[in-house]
């Protein structure tokens, strides 16, 4: 197997979720293609960990996991934080910082 | 037994057709990925986003098993499927009502989204066609799962702590945010 078409498969994700993190408005679901982004890099930093037959990458595809586990925590935390003083969890209603 | 007796036969496989074998599993699942991805950032309904997100995870923790990392694999299953997904359930259940569908989204805002991730795509894809032109993974035996402690528990023990210490600082953090008082 090529070690391009990991990459490449792990670059469409990568834009993927990209796209939705830009054109969504759903607070839930740009959560969500954050852990699509996230996963990319993991696939990223396993095929590469197989590129150079050490273990580095899968240790690291772990801590990812596992800080993308502690974001998601918080995320939807701040996300039903919103949702009961807003009652609306449209992220373009969110812009009382805005210059 | 008889699956067993596969597996025994799997091994005897010349070089070519187990090259042949997963290449074709990984067009398979780099097929259902993308094409799950895409639904998911475009799909009204949030509850189906959320279960074609389930198609993407499963397709990730495939291509590490087809890797040879079967520990991520199996971690990636139970920690994104069985935990991730379920707190995007409650989530969406939770704030269900709030928000219909995107249909006020305007389309300059997807046009911009749609042209940022297609030029992403295009930088990293020139940048790796230009950098690892052919290079072949090596063939290599599945790494184990006593390999993988090995290394976490003497050359990355103190990432490993700080990722503990992570998990506990998230947990309390996300009980004060959403503590209703």
């Amino acid at each position: 197997m090529l070690l391009n078409q990991f990459l490449i498969l792990s670059a469409v994700l990568f834009s993927i979720g990209v796209y939705g993190v830009l054109a969504r408005r759903n607070g839930v679901l740009v959560l969500m293609s954050i852990e699509l982004i996230l996963n990319a890099v993991n696939i990223n930093l396993v095929a590469f960990g197989a590129f150079r037959a050490s273990v580095s990458g899968e240790v690291f595809a772990l801590f990812v996991i596992a800080v993308a586990a502690a974001e998601v925590g918080v995320g939807l935390a701040m996300v039903l934080l919103l949702y009961r003083n807003r009652r609306s969890i449209d992220l373009t209603l969110i812009d009382q910082l805005r210059g | 037994m008889s699956a067993l007796a596969a597996l025994a036969d799997m091994d005897r496989l010349t070089s070519g057709e187990a090259l042949v074998a997963q290449n074709v599993a990984f067009a398979v699942m780099a097929i259902t990925m993308v094409a799950a991805a895409l639904r998911m950032v475009t799909t009204r309904n949030v509850v189906h986003a959320a279960l074609y997100l389930v198609v993407v995870l499963s397709g990730v923790a495939g291509i590490f098993i087809l890797l040879g990392a079967e520990f991520v694999g199996v971690t990636q299953v139970m920690v994104y499927i069985g935990a991730i997904v379920v707190l995007f359930l409650f989530g969406i259940m939770l704030t269900k009502g709030s928000f219909g569908d995107d249909d006020g989204v305007s389309g300059e805002r997807r046009l911009m989204a749609g042209l940022v991730g297609l030029l992403v795509f295009g930088v990293m894809t020139a940048a790796l066609v230009d950098s690892f032109a052919d290079a072949e993974l090596a063939r290599s035996a599945p790494s184990t799962t006593a390999e993988v402690a090995d290394s976490i528990f003497s050359a990355y023990i103190v990432p490993f702590e700080a990722v503990s210490v992570l998990l506990l600082a998230a947990l309390i953090g996300a009980i004060v945010v959403a503590r209703r008082d």
